[in-house]
C-alpha cells in the first residue's frame, strides 16, 4: 500500500515499527501537493521545507523514543488557524500579506504532538460560505467527479481546502473549524470523516474568528478512529480563551470501538420535511437500520423549532462576524488602501480587501444590531437560539444521539446555487441546529448519490459527549463500509 | 442659596451629571497580561490581544473585578452578583478592535452615594447610577507630523471603572466637591491613583439648564476634562453657551463637546459628528461575571475606613472641629500621620502642628506626607518637649525649622543647643533685674499707665536669655518687679 | 422593514465599508432578501424565553493578575502597513 493510502492510525503504526520514515511519509504527500494542487487548489500556502525540516525532527524523536502521539503525521492546516512565522490569510485579500508572530492553541497542540504540517488550506473567505467559491485565492475543486461527467464540483465550505486535501490524499488528516457545517458539509460532499466537537472542547485561542459563540475547531480525516486521534490532540482546557471548558479530554480513540448496544437513537421527524431528496431520505434509513442492527434502539424525537435554526443562524452568526472582522482597518496588519482621512482610508481599505459574501454578512450584521432593530433581529434571534438549545435538552432526555442527514445534497457543481445567496444558505440546514446549541456533532461518509458521490450522515451528542458520538460514526463506517475513493486523487493521474 | 446664572431672560439653573473614567490600579491590563505603568515607550506595553490581532481573545483580570467591587462597596452600592460584558463598536485609530469592551445592560455595580460638603460646610447626597469596568482605549498623538497621526497602543486595554452620576449637581463647585471627594475616595479604597495629570481619572460633563421648575432641557456631553479646574471651568462655559442659544430663540442640540482650556470654551467635536449608533450585544468571547457573594465580603471586611467615617471619628475621638478634621482626612496619609501624632497626646494640639508647621513646611520644601523630613514620631517628641515644658513654644518652632532641615530627632536638637527652657526663678530674677535697671524711662513710661509696654520688657528678657525663659515665670516675675 | 437606499448607505458607513451607487440596487436586494427570510422569527412565540448568547454553560473564569505579557513592540508593528519608530501611523486624525 502506497503511503499516501495509509490511515493516520496506519501511518503512525508504521513510523513507530520504523517501516517507513517520518521524512519519506511528508516527502510522499508533498509529491502529492505537488501533482494535484494546481488541480485541486485545496492549499493556500504549502510549506515544504518546513514540513520536512519537522519530519526530521520527527524521525529523530521515533528514534529516540520521544515522539509524541502524533509524531511525524502529515497534516493540512486550514488557513484560517495562526500559524507563527507562516503567512496566514483566512482566503481574504485583506490578509494577503499577515504573517502572524503567534500560534494557535490548536495548531502548537499538534505541533507539541509531534505532527508535521504540510501547508495551509483554502477555505471561503473568513469562512463564510459553504462552497468554497468565496475565497480570494480561488475555488477549491472537489476530487469527485459525477459519474461520467467532468464538470468541477465543490468540495463544500467552509473547510473545503482541508476537506479536498484528505479526500484527494495529500495530507493524512486536517483541521477544519465548524461555525455552522463547515467541518460536516465538506466531510460529505468529499466523502470524509469531520467532526465538530462541542463548544469550548478546542481553544479558539488563535483561530481567526468569525462568530464567536458558534466557532470550533475539530479534525477532519479519513477514518472515525483517525479523528478521535486528531481530537485527542487538539482539544483541552485553555486559560487563554474564557469560553474554554476546563474538563478533561476523555480517550476519544478508545469509545470508538465501544458499540452501540444499548443506546438510544433519537431521529427527528423536523428533519424529514418535505423536498428531501429521496436518496437522502434512504441514506438515513440505512443509517437506522444499521444502528438497530448493531443493538440500538431508535426512537422519534421532535426538535419542534427546527425550520427556524437557519434564521436563527443568519441574524447571530453575521451579528458577531460584523463586530469579529471591525479589527480589519489597515492599521495594525493586513491590506490598507489610501485615502485622504482616516475614514475613507478604512472605507477603502475594508471595500477592497473584503469579497461580496464577507461584505453581504458585515451588511447584515451591522444592521440587526443597529439602533431601533436589535431587539426585532438579534435579541429574538437569541431567544429563539434558546428554545432550539431547549429542544435538544428534552430530546437529549430521552436519547443518547440524533441521527441526521449531513446535507441536503450532495456536491454540486461550481456555478450552481450562486444565483440567490439564501439556496447556498440551505447547504447548512441539518447542520446548523447542532452548533446554535453547542453540540458535538460528526459526519460520516454512508453511500453514494446515484451521480457516484459520497453522502454523509450527522450523529449530534450531549454537550462534551463526544465518546458517543465516537461510537456512533465509528459503527455505520463500519457497517456501511465506504470505500469509495474520488476520482481525483494522488497516486491516479488525474 | 441655589447657584444660577444670569441671563437675559432671568437666573437659569444648572443641571450636571459627570460620568468619571477612574483607571484602575492593577498590575496587568484588564484582558491582557501587558502592563499598565504609566509612561513606557510607545507600544512596548501592547500584547497581541490589547493590538487586536486576529484570533486573540479576552481573559479577565480577578484583581480588576476585586477593585469594581471595592469601589462600589465604598461607594455604598449594589454589587450585581451577576454582569455581563458588552461590546461598544465603532471605529476609531486607537480602539483596535473596532470595539471597545464594557459594560452596557448589566453593570457590575448599581445605585450607591457620594456626600458633598459645600463650602458653607452643609452636606448634600448625590447619587451614583452605576459603575461599570471598561478598556481603555490607546493614545492618538497628532503633533508628531503634519499629515499623520501616531498611534500608541500601550493604554489600550487598561481598565477603567466608569463611575455615573445622577444629574444631581447643581453648580460647577458641586462638580468640583464631587470629583474631589470621589478622588479621595478611590485613593482611600486604592482602586485609582486619582492622578489627572496622567489620565488617570478624567471625566465626561453632561451639562444641561432650565429655568427653575422647568422639567430637563436638552444636554450636551462635554468630553475628557482632565482636571478639576477645567471640569468647573467647561460647565461655566457651556451652561453660558446653552444659555445664549436659548436666550437667542435656538434650541440645544444633543451633541458631543470639547473644552478648549486656554480660550475658555467649548466646541462640538468633528470626530463624533457621526449620529452614534454602537451596536451594543454581548461580547461572544466572555461570559457571564458570577460573584460570590462570600468573596464580596472578604473584599467588604479589608475595606479601610473611609473619609467620612474617619472624619467622624476624628471629631468624636480627638475632639477635632469639622474643618480641621476635615482637612486631615483628605488623604489617607494626612490622616495617618495625624494619628501617629495624636495618638496619647492632646488631639487639637497635634491637628494645629500637623495642618499648620507641618503642611506649611512640606509646601515649602515640596515634599509630600510620605517623604516628609520629619517623622510622626520626631513631630510627637516635639510636642512632648512642649508640653513637659522643657522647651517654650516661641523655641519648639526654631526645633521644628531645625528638624526639617536636617532629619534629625528634636531631644538631640535641644540638648545639642541648649535649648532647654530655664525655670531656675533666680536666673530669670537676675535677667528681669538687668532689663529693668538698663530701661528707667521705659520702666517710668510703664508706671505711668503705658501698659502696653509689658510685652517690650517680656522681648528684651526673653532676648538676654536667648529665647529659653519659661514665659509663664517671666511674666510673673516681671509682674511682681514692675508692680 | 425594507431598507431603502439610503438605509444601505448608512449600515455601509457605519460598517466602514465604501460602496459604489451602482451596488446600492445589488445589495439593496440581496440584504432585503436576506431580511425578508429571517423575519420568519417573527413567528416564533418567545414570550418569556431568555436569550441565549453563547453556547458555553459557563461563568467567567478569571485570571491572576500578573505581567505576562507586552514587550514585544517589534512583533507588535511588524505587520503594521505604516509605521514611524515604535508609532503605528494613520492619516490625521481631526477631533
Amino acid at each position: 500500500m502506497s503511503l499516501i493510502d495509509l490511515t493516520l492510525a496506519q501511518a503512525r503504526a508504521g513510523l513507530r515499527a520504523k517501516t517507513f520514515s517520518a521524512r519519506d511519509l511528508t516527502a510522499a504527500h508533498l509529491e502529492a501537493i505537488t501533482a494535484l494542487n494546481p488541480t485541486l487548489n485545496a492549499f493556500i500556502t504549502v510549506t515544504p521545507e518546513i514540513a520536512l525540516a519537522e519530519a526530521e525532527a520527527a524521525d529523530r524523536a521515533l528514534a529516540a523514543g520521544t515522539a509524541g502521539p502524533l509524531a511525524g503525521i502529515p497534516l493540512a492546516i486550514k488557513d484560517l488557524f495562526c500559524t507563527e512565522g507562516v503567512r496566514t490569510t483566512a482566503a481574504s485579500l485583506m490578509l494577503e500579506t499577515f504573517v502572524p508572530p503567534y500560534e494557535s492553541t490548536v495548531t502548537a497542540k499538534l505541533r507539541d504532538a509531534g505532527a508535521v504540517f504540510v501547508g495551509k488550506t483554502n477555505l471561503d473567505e473568513f469562512a463564510m460560505g459553504s462552497s468554497n467559491l468565496t475565497s480570494a485565492y480561488g475555488a477549491v475543486t472537489n476530487p469527485w467527479r459525477r459519474a461520467g461527467d467532468d464538470t468541477p464540483l465543490v468540495p463544500g465550505g467552509s473547510s473545503g481546502g482541508s476537506a479536498a486535501a484528505v479526500a484527494a490524499r495529500l495530507a493524512l488528516g486536517a483541521t477544519g473549524t465548524d461555525t455552522g457545517g463547515s467541518i460536516r458539509q465538506p466531510a460529505s460532499f468529499c466523502g470524509i470523516v469531520g467532526m465538530k466537537p462541542s463548544y469550548g472542547r478546542c481553544s479558539r485561542y488563535g483561530i481567526i474568528a468569525f462568530a464567536s459563540s458558534l466557532d470550533q475547531a475539530g479534525p477532519m480525516a479519513r477514518t472515525v478512529e483517525d479523528c478521535a486521534i486528531l481530537l485527542g490532540a487538539m482539544a483541552g482546557f485553555d486559560p487563554k480563551d474564557s469560553t474554554s471548558a476546563d474538563i478533561p479530554v476523555p480517550d476519544f480513540q478508545a469509545a470508538c470501538t465501544r458499540g452501540v448496544k444499548g443506546l438510544r437513537i433519537g431521529v427527528p421527524r423536523e428533519y424529514a420535511a418535505p423536498g428531501m431528496p429521496d436518496e437522502i431520505a434512504a441514506l438515513w434509513h440505512l443509517g437506522r437500520d444499521i444502528l438497530r442492527a448493531a443493538g440500538a434502539e431508535i426512537i422519534d424525537i421532535s426538535l419542534p423549532h427546527t425550520e427556524y435554526a437557519l434564521p436563527t443562524y443568519y441574524i447571530v452568526a453575521p451579528a458577531e462576524a460584523s463586530s469579529n472582522l471591525a479589527r480589519y482597518d489597515g492599521v495594525r496588519f493586513g491590506r490598507r488602501e489610501d485615502g485622504a482621512d482616516l475614514i475613507e482610508m478604512y472605507e477603502r481599505t475594508r471595500a477592497k480587501g473584503f469579497g461580496d459574501e464577507v461584505k453581504r454578512r458585515i451588511l447584515i450584521g451591522t444592521y440587526v444590531l443597529s439602533a431601533g432593530y436589535y431587539d426585532a433581529y438579534y435579541l429574538r434571534a437569541q431567544k429563539v437560539r434558546s428554545l432550539i438549545l431547549g429542544d435538544f435538552t428534552t430530546a437529549f432526555a430521552r436519547c443518547d444521539a440524533i441521527l441526521t442527514p449531513t446535507a441536503p445534497s450532495a456536491a454540486f457543481a461550481q456555478g450552481e446555487k450562486m444565483d440567490d445567496p439564501i439556496k447556498m444558505y440551505l447547504n447548512d440546514i441539518y447542520t446548523v441546529p447542532a452548533s446554535l446549541a453547542g453540540l458535538p456533532a460528526m459526519s460520516v461518509p454512508v453511500g453514494q448519490s446515484q451521480e457516484g458521490l459520497p453522502l454523509g450522515l450527522q450523529m449530534i451528542g450531549r454537550p462534551f459527549d463526544e465518546e458517543t458520538v465516537f461510537a456512533v460514526a465509528a459503527e455505520i463506517e463500519r457497517a456501511a463500509g465506504f470505500s469509495a475513493r474520488p476520482a481525483i486523487r494522488a497516486g491516479v493521474s488525474a | 442659596m441655589s447657584y444660577t446664572i444670569e441671563g437675559k431672560t432671568g437666573p437659569w439653573e444648572l443641571v450636571i451629571g459627570l460620568e468619571v473614567h477612574a483607571q484602575v490600579i492593577s498590575r496587568a491590563k484588564l484582558f491582557s497580561g501587558a502592563a499598565t505603568v504609566f509612561g513606557a515607550a510607545p507600544n512596548h506595553q501592547v500584547s497581541f490581544v490589547d493590538a487586536a490581532f486576529p484570533g486573540m481573545l479576552p481573559v479577565i483580570n480577578r484583581e480588576c473585578v476585586a477593585q469594581a467591587i471595592r469601589t462600589g462597596l465604598g461607594l455604598d452600592a449594589e454589587i450585581h452578583l451577576e454582569s455581563r460584558f458588552d461590546r461598544k463598536n465603532y471605529f476609531y485609530a486607537d480602539l483596535p478592535a473596532g470595539y471597545q469592551i464594557s459594560q452596557y445592560q448589566h453593570p457590575i455595580v448599581g445605585r450607591g452615594v457620594i456626600e458633598i460638603e459645600g463650602a458653607d460646610g452643609t452636606t448634600r447626597t448625590i447619587g451614583i447610577t452605576r459603575l461599570h469596568l471598561e478598556q481603555d482605549a490607546g493614545k492618538s498623538l497628532h503633533d508628531q507630523h503634519p499629515a499623520k497621526t501616531y498611534i500608541d497602543l500601550n493604554r489600550a486595554g487598561v481598565a477603567l471603572m466608569e463611575i455615573v452620576s445622577e444629574p444631581d449637581l447643581r453648580s460647577p463647585e458641586e462638580a468640583g466637591a464631587y470629583l474631589r471627594k470621589l478622588r479621595t475616595i478611590l485613593r482611600y479604597l486604592g482602586t485609582c491613583d486619582g492622578n489627572m495629570d496622567e489620565g488617570s481619572m478624567r471625566a465626561d460633563v453632561n451639562v444641561s439648564v432650565r429655568k427653575a421648575g422647568e422639567a430637563f432641557r436638552t444636554r450636551c456631553e462635554v468630553k475628557n476634562v482632565n482636571s478639576v479646574r477645567f471640569v468647573m471651568q467647561a460647565i461655566e462655559a457651556e451652561a453660558k453657551r446653552q444659555i445664549a442659544v436659548w436666550e437667542e430663540g435656538g434650541v440645544v442640540s444633543q451633541e458631543t463637546r470639547l473644552f478648549e482650556p486656554g480660550r475658555g470654551i467649548t466646541r462640538s467635536m468633528r470626530s463624533k459628528e457621526d449620529a452614534h449608533d454602537y451596536r451594543y450585544f454581548p461580547d461572544p468571547d466572555l461570559l457571564p461575571l458570577i460573584l460570590d457573594p462570600a468573596w464580596i465580603e472578604t473584599l467588604r471586611a479589608d475595606l479601610p475606613e473611609l473619609p467620612d467615617a474617619k472624619k467622624r471619628r476624628f471629631m468624636a475621638e480627638y475632639g477635632l472641629p469639622a474643618y480641621d478634621a476635615g482637612v486631615l482626612v483628605a488623604e489617607q496619609a494626612s490622616a495617618a500621620y495625624f494619628e501617629a501624632v495624636a495618638r496619647g497626646r492632646d488631639g487639637k494640639f497635634a491637628a494645629n502642628w500637623v495642618i499648620g508647621d507641618l503642611f506649611a513646611a512640606l509646601n515649602r520644601t515640596g515634599r509630600s506626607i510620605e517623604t516628609s523630613p520629619v517623622s510622626p514620631a520626631d513631630l510627637g517628641a516635639l510636642l512632648d518637649l512642649i508640653t513637659d515644658g522643657t522647651i517654650n513654644g516661641r523655641i519648639a518652632k526654631d526645633v521644628f525649622e531645625e528638624m526639617v532641615a536636617s532629619g534629625e530627632a528634636p531631644g538631640a536638637i535641644v540638648t545639642r543647643k541648649n535649648l532647654r527652657q530655664v525655670t531656675d526663678t533666680g536666673a530669670i530674677e537676675q535677667a528681669v533685674a538687668d532689663v529693668l535697671a538698663a530701661n528707667p524711662d521705659k520702666v517710668a513710661e510703664y508706671k505711668a499707665g503705658k501698659d502696653k509696654l509689658f510685652g517690650f520688657f517680656v522681648g528684651q528678657v526673653m532676648k538676654a536669655m536667648a529665647g529659653k525663659g519659661n514665659p509663664a515665670l517671666v511674666n510673673d516675675v516681671l509682674r511682681r518687679h514692675l508692680a | 422593514m425594507p431598507l431603502d437606499p439610503a438605509t444601505v448607505r448608512r449600515i455601509a458607513h457605519l460598517a466602514r465599508m465604501h460602496i459604489e451607487d451602482d451596488d446600492i440596487p445589488r445589495l439593496q436586494t440581496e440584504l432585503n432578501g436576506i431580511l425578508g427570510w429571517v423575519e420568519q422569527l417573527g413567528a416564533v412565540n418567545v414570550e418569556g424565553v431568555k436569550p441565549l448568547t453563547g453556547a458555553a454553560d459557563m461563568a467567567l473564569r478569571m485570571r491572576d493578575d500578573a505581567v505576562t505579557d507586552g514587550d514585544i513592540a517589534e512583533k507588535i508593528l511588524a505587520n503594521a502597513p505604516e509605521r514611524a519608530g515604535d508609532y503605528f501611523v494613520v492619516p490625521k486624525v481631526v477631533e
